[in-house]
């Protein structure tokens, strides 16, 4: 038997199909091959254990137990999968339906679901089977109806994710009917999960069944299924354990079935989702190996010194290097801005320094001194002291950087508690005074993140990463997720913090506009490594490395002539799976020549402050348009 | 080609405490050809304002006109007919397309809608779609996850455009593309709207880039509308001191950042 | 200092307690009444003659005639649900059908074991599940040890599809009837709950387990776990902390939904047990066609679960205020 195409042939899988398939056999050849002994009495071998002839040993009339539970599957299996069937049916429909019905029969229909669910299935099928009466046909039309419930929930909330996405927003402006926006929009996207329970459905099914048949509402006398055999010969467990449970087995035995099936499923649902932006780290056999001591020469009052940074990550695809030969330094009350497009590697970089890189990531740099110390010659324990107490980190979305379930006193004062060992109310008293450095009341203090707005969640990291009183603060893209207004007293503030307690920034954007209007200057990332570096007065108009001036040409502004295109850059970054010689932007470059293709520009010295990484750098009056118009 | 008026116009959401006022008696115009840019920080309800035009959410008092007429959204036919005219591309490049649909499938979907097409038509019409935003018609055959963010909400624009609407309502489409690629997109735009004569109504946060592609910009808070004026002035001269807190916070390469001291603080 | 923008001080939204407990009590009552009427409306529903059924065939038509009388069964339909829902307010649960004895005297002496094993097996399911998830979640993060998941994954997957029943079975053919380590049957002394505890348990334990573990792996990756990560906080701190608080809304909503299964599961374990609970009493009656009791049965696990629900929801409701904004 071959699995389906797209099903992995995991030793699982295996096993999930060969269960399935012997199953199914022998639900089809049980009856005719064994039929005949499970139902021949045999006076003289009444009750006996089991032997040669009979495995499992015989019944109260001497029939043999074996053939009877072999027997026993056919009926056993299609009462569950018709009950599981009809149930599934009715509950997708009702469920579906309230994606498609009026504002108000969808209340009441998910009203009537949840009321519903509140009852337990096993429950609600005895009650019905009670109802309708003990016989096969009874228990399982009572199956079916407690399962609807559960099903029609599941749908319900399926089919609420896709009413919720833009693509379903759009096919209904466009004016398709319901029928035709239910058939070919909704339904096709929650098929798999909506498969995937039916599977573990059945198997839940067939133990309810079983179950049903067990307490006498089931399957009646003369006929029989697992759960009646295992009724019958409940009394003689004590006695004969092994013809008594057999029935017990075959229940199991098809139970794990379907539940191992369902997982296998389950499995490559997960593997075939929606492919993730960022590439997701898989295991590997490799840790974050130290690097040597020692590194490049300490350079005297740096804050940040960092040379020839890289950082290896693997994928699926295979490793990827999304950051390498990064170097940077950073003095005292210095402000610098990092700049890309994502996929850069710019919050990488960020990561990186701060040794907070996801698990699996490799990293390598000759040069890595935070406020004077090698971080690589630190024992671990004094070089996360030395991190946490003088680097801050600052995060993108503060509504996620924030503990949901802490109050904010003590998210701010457990670094300083557990680092510096201060008291709790001496760290609370500190707390107080850091929400006043951010403008905010110390009444803040009791409140938890969800009770705060955007901005106010970024002060409160803020807030946070001045506890420790650190050297240098890292602020990855703060302000990208907070309102326009909101980012300018953010910037503001982060200002005022510099100027007063002289602890230098790295800031981190994408925002080229805001990086040069609040950095003192800045650093330009693509592809990995950086290209230009450059005091924040010159990016206007004197960067010399085309993709800085394409960068900064291409950002619309206030005071241009709205009547010319904005120029923009052709092409797209460099794959970092299929890395290729030269420079990273030679595909996209305007000034490019042959030598750019093999040859990657080291990053060089224009002037004192002002490097660039580009054999041919735009000379300095420069019209911009002449290099990024395309 | 198509003219919008709202007049009024106030739209509920249901919150966890009660009915919250998303939009709060907004009157605005759109004349013929012309963009109107919609600027506003989240939570301002310009999407709500978007979406109760095309008739994704209900509206609860007030009138939308288009062309002189009221429209609707009740029935399927009310709604067909709404489509004809307006069109919407919203802003989440991710869930912009049905994942299993190729974007082949999607414009085809979205061309015959009202026209009775065979498949040669429709695959011109696919073609002519994919060029008319930009793309290369090679990428018909390809699913949604096998394409960039700039180039799903190209797409997506080139859905909207495959019924020919006469007003198009662009909601925050380029926010979560890069720079470089939202001047490509902004470009597009731009052009389309020029060789269509289309009327639309550009929304998004982002001041610069609605101003781009605007002839007048409405500015939006807190459920309504504080100023409307066509872009230059609007830039020149803002009249409400929220407009001019708005523009003052905008970072900008060429003009230097406002002295911090005379805050202005809106009411 | 910042002279910054005016933030205004935070007024902390008090949590609208009233609202959440209004709703949630309305939707308690709706359904009581719920499975009042289907209790009510059960011995009705039952095709041909609940009495003649349970006294046989060849009852004496007087006898039935009696019985029918003293059932209420022939006076008109709401007239009885009248009487009926009468008689439960002053705790009169009807009269079984096979023994004459008042229902209400069996619910009082049965209901008690059925509460002990139910809500130990429910406790044990949260003491195995809610530490082993975590702990599973820490170990098995970002993709470690590849093999230990795989193996949780399988084994937990068995164990959840192991049938209650099957395994009461099969835990007294060996640990009681093979090894006779544990008692059999009935309920005498502590070692007597092992067994039904252990049966009740496995497979909601197996459950949870596995959805802790996907939630905590959740918050593991959540952005507030790298700030703690960003403070070097212990990683005893990080998880107990940071990660345990935000996983337990997750796994006690979904514990909170395997109650009712585990409850249903009663009847079936304490039938293999012999426990003297309102499941195997229930299971019994429904055998003997004593529907009174079987009424009586389902109405009290009815509610049972449904107290039960409202109980997770107001503790999940102190633990994460905005559970119970959701709920609304």
């Amino acid at each position: 038997m071959s699995l389906p195409p797209g099903l992995r042939r995991t030793p699982m899988a295996w096993a999930a199909a060969v269960m399935l398939a012997s199953l199914v056999v022998l639900a089809l050849v049980g009856p005719l091959v064994w039929g005949a002994s499970a139902d021949r009495p045999d006076a003289s071998a009444v009750l006996q254990g089991p032997s040669v002839g009979h495995p499992f040993g015989t019944d109260n009339l001497g029939r043999d137990v074996l053939a009877r539970v072999l027997t026993a599957t056919r009926p056993s299996l299609l009462l569950a999968l018709a009950a599981v069937l009809l149930g599934a049916g009715a509950g997708i429909l009702l469920g579906a339906s309230t994606a498609v019905l009026g504002r108000r029969a969808r209340r009441l229909t998910a009203g009537l679901i949840n009321l519903l669910l509140a009852f337990p299935a096993l429950l609600v099928a005895m009650f019905l089977a009670v109802v309708f009466g003990a016989g096969a046909a009874g228990a399982m039309l009572a199956l079916a109806a407690a399962g609807v419930p559960g099903f029609a929930r599941l749908t319900q909330t399926l089919a609420a994710g896709v009413a919720g996405t833009d693509h379903l927003a759009a096919a209904r402006v466009l004016g398709l009917g319901r029928l035709r926006l239910l058939g070919r929009h909704v339904l096709p996207n929650i098929a798999e999960p909506l498969l995937l329970s039916t599977t573990t459905a059945a198997g839940t099914s067939l133990v309810a069944l079983s179950g049903l048949s067990f307490l006498g509402l089931g399957v009646q006398p003369p006929g029989y299924d697992w759960g009646q055999l295992l009724n019958q010969g409940l009394d003689r467990v004590y006695a004969e354990p092994l013809p008594a449970l057999a029935p017990g087995l075959a229940i199991l035995y098809a139970a794990l079935a379907f539940q191992l099936l369902g997982e296998v499923l389950a499995g490559n649902a997960a593997r075939r989702g929606p492919a993730p932006r960022t590439p997701a780290p898989t295991p590997a056999p490799w840790g974050s190996p130290r690097p040597k001591a020692g590194g490049g020469p300490a350079e005297e009052g740096l804050v940040l010194q960092v040379e020839d940074l890289h950082v290896e990550l693997p994928t699926p695809d295979g490793p990827i290097r999304p950051v390498h030969g990064v170097s940077l330094a950073l003095r005292p009350g210095e402000i610098v801005g990092l700049v890309g497009e994502s996929g850069s590697g710019k919050s990488l970089t960020a990561l990186a320094i701060a040794d907070l890189l996801p698990y699996g990531a490799r990293v390598s740099r000759r040069t890595l001194r935070l406020l004077g110390a090698d971080l690589a010659a630190l024992a671990p324990k004094e070089r996360d002291r030395h991190l946490a107490t003088g680097l801050a980190m600052i995060f993108q979305n503060p509504a996620s950087a924030l503990n949901p379930a802490l109050r904010v006193a003590t998210q701010l004062t457990e670094a300083v508690r557990a680092h510096r060992g201060a008291s709790r109310a001496q760290a609370t008293a500190e707390a107080a005074e850091a929400l006043r450095r951010v403008a905010l009341p110390p009444a803040v203090l009791r409140s938890r993140p969800h009770q705060l707005s955007g901005g106010q969640r970024q002060r409160v990291m803020i807030a946070s990463g001045l506890m420790v009183r650190p050297g240098l603060i890292i602020a990855d893209e703060p302000t990208t997720a907070l309102d326009v207004t909101v980012q300018r007293e953010i910037t503001r503030l982060l200002s005022e913090i510099r100027r007063d307690t002289s602890a230098a920034i790295l800031f981190i954007s994408h925002d080229v506009a805001l990086v040069g209007e609040f950095c003192e200057s800045i650093l330009v990332m693509y592809a990995g490594t950086i290209v230009e570096t450059l005091p924040a007065d010159r990016l206007a108009d004197g960067a010399r490395h085309p993709y800085t001036r394409a960068l900064v040409a291409s950002v619309p502004d206030l005071t241009a002539d709205r009547d010319r295109p904005l120029p923009t850059i052709d092409g797209a970054p460099p794959d970092p799976l299929t890395p290729a010689p030269g420079c990273p932007f030679e595909p996209r470059c305007p000034r490019r020549r042959g030598h750019c293709a093999d040859h990657t520009p080291p990053l060089e010295d224009l002037a004192a402050d002002h490097r660039v990484a580009c054999w041919y750098p735009v000379p300095v009056a420069a019209d911009p348009e002449t290099v990024a118009a395309s | 080609m198509t003219v919008l008026r709202v007049t009024d116009l106030t739209v509920h959401h249901p919150g966890p405490l009660g009915q919250v006022t998303a939009v709060d008696g907004v009157s605005l115009e759109v004349p013929s050809g012309t963009t109107l840019g919609l600027v506003g920080e989240s939570g301002s309800g310009k999407s709500s304002l978007a979406r109760a035009i095309v008739g994704l959410v209900p509206v609860h008092t007030g009138r939308i006109m288009l062309d002189g007429r009221e429209i609707r959204a009740r029935t399927i036919r009310d709604r067909r007919r709404l489509g004809r005219l307006v069109q919407v591309v919203l802003q989440d490049p991710d869930t912009a397309l049905d994942p299993r649909m190729t974007v082949r499938q999607t414009l085809g979907e979205a061309a015959t809608v009202f026209h009775r097409l065979d498949r040669p038509a429709r695959d011109k019409r696919v073609t002519e779609l994919l060029e008319l935003v930009g793309l290369d018609p090679r990428l018909a055959g390809r699913l949604p996850r096998q394409l960039s963010g700039g180039q799903r909400q190209r797409v997506a624009l080139a859905r909207a455009l495959a019924v020919e609407p006469g007003l198009l309502i662009a909601d925050e489409v380029t926010s979560a593309l890069d720079v470089s690629v939202q001047a490509a997109v902004l470009n597009t735009i731009r052009e389309l709207q020029r060789r269509l004569g289309l009327s639309m109504l550009f929304i998004g946060h982002n001041l610069p880039a609605v101003c781009h592609v605007s002839d007048a910009v409405a500015v939006m808070r807190h459920g309504r509308i504080v100023e409307t004026a066509p872009t230059d002035a609007l830039l020149r001269a803002p009249q409400h001191p929220y407009t001019r807190t708005l523009l003052a916070a905008v970072p900008s390469l060429r003009t230097p950042p406002p002295a911090p001291a005379p805050e202005e603080q809106p009411p | 200092m910042t002279r910054g923008p005016t933030v205004s001080v935070p007024r902390l939204p008090r949590h609208p307690w009233t609202v959440f407990l209004g709703r949630r009590i309305l939707r308690l009552f709706l359904s009581l009444a719920v499975v009042l009427t289907a209790s009510f409306a059960m011995i009705r529903l039952i095709p041909g003659d609940p009495v003649r059924a349970a006294l046989g065939v060849d009852a004496a038509p007087d006898l039935v005639a009696a019985r029918r009388h003293a059932l209420g069964l022939d006076t008109p339909f709401l007239t009885q649900y009248r009487h009926y829902l009468g008689g439960l307010l002053h705790g009169d649960l009807g009269t079984s059908l096979t023994t004459g004895t008042p229902v209400a005297e069996l619910v009082r002496t049965r209901l008690p074991a059925t509460l002990e094993i139910a809500g130990l097996a429910f406790l044990v399911t949260l003491a195995v599940a809610l530490p082993g998830g975590l702990l599973v979640a820490v170990r098995t993060r970002d993709g470690r040890r590849p093999r230990s998941e795989l193996a949780f994954t399988v084994v937990t997957a068995g164990l959840a599809g192991v049938p209650d029943f099957v395994l009461a079975a099969g835990l007294t053919a060996l640990l009681a009837v093979g090894l006779q380590l544990l008692p059999v049957a009935g309920a005498a002394g502590v070692e007597s709950f092992v067994l039904p505890v252990l049966a009740l348990s496995l497979a909601p334990a197996a459950v949870l387990l596995r959805i802790v573990r996907m939630e905590a792996l959740r918050v593991l990756g959540e952005d507030y776990l790298r700030t703690a990560r960003s403070k070097r906080l212990s990683p005893a701190r990080r998880y107990l902390r940071h990660a345990a608080p935000n996983t337990a809304t997750a796994a006690l909503t979904v514990a909170g939904s395997l109650l009712p299964a585990l409850v249903a599961g009663t009847v079936l374990v304490e039938k293999v047990f012999a426990w003297p609970g309102i499941g195997s009493a229930m299971a019994q009656s429904v055998v003997a066609q004593d529907y009174p009791v079987v009424q009586a049965m389902v109405l009290v696990l009815g509610t049972t679960v449904l107290l039960a629900g409202l109980l997770v929801d107001v503790l999940l409701a102190v633990l994460d205020p905005r559970s119970a904004i959701r709920e609304m």
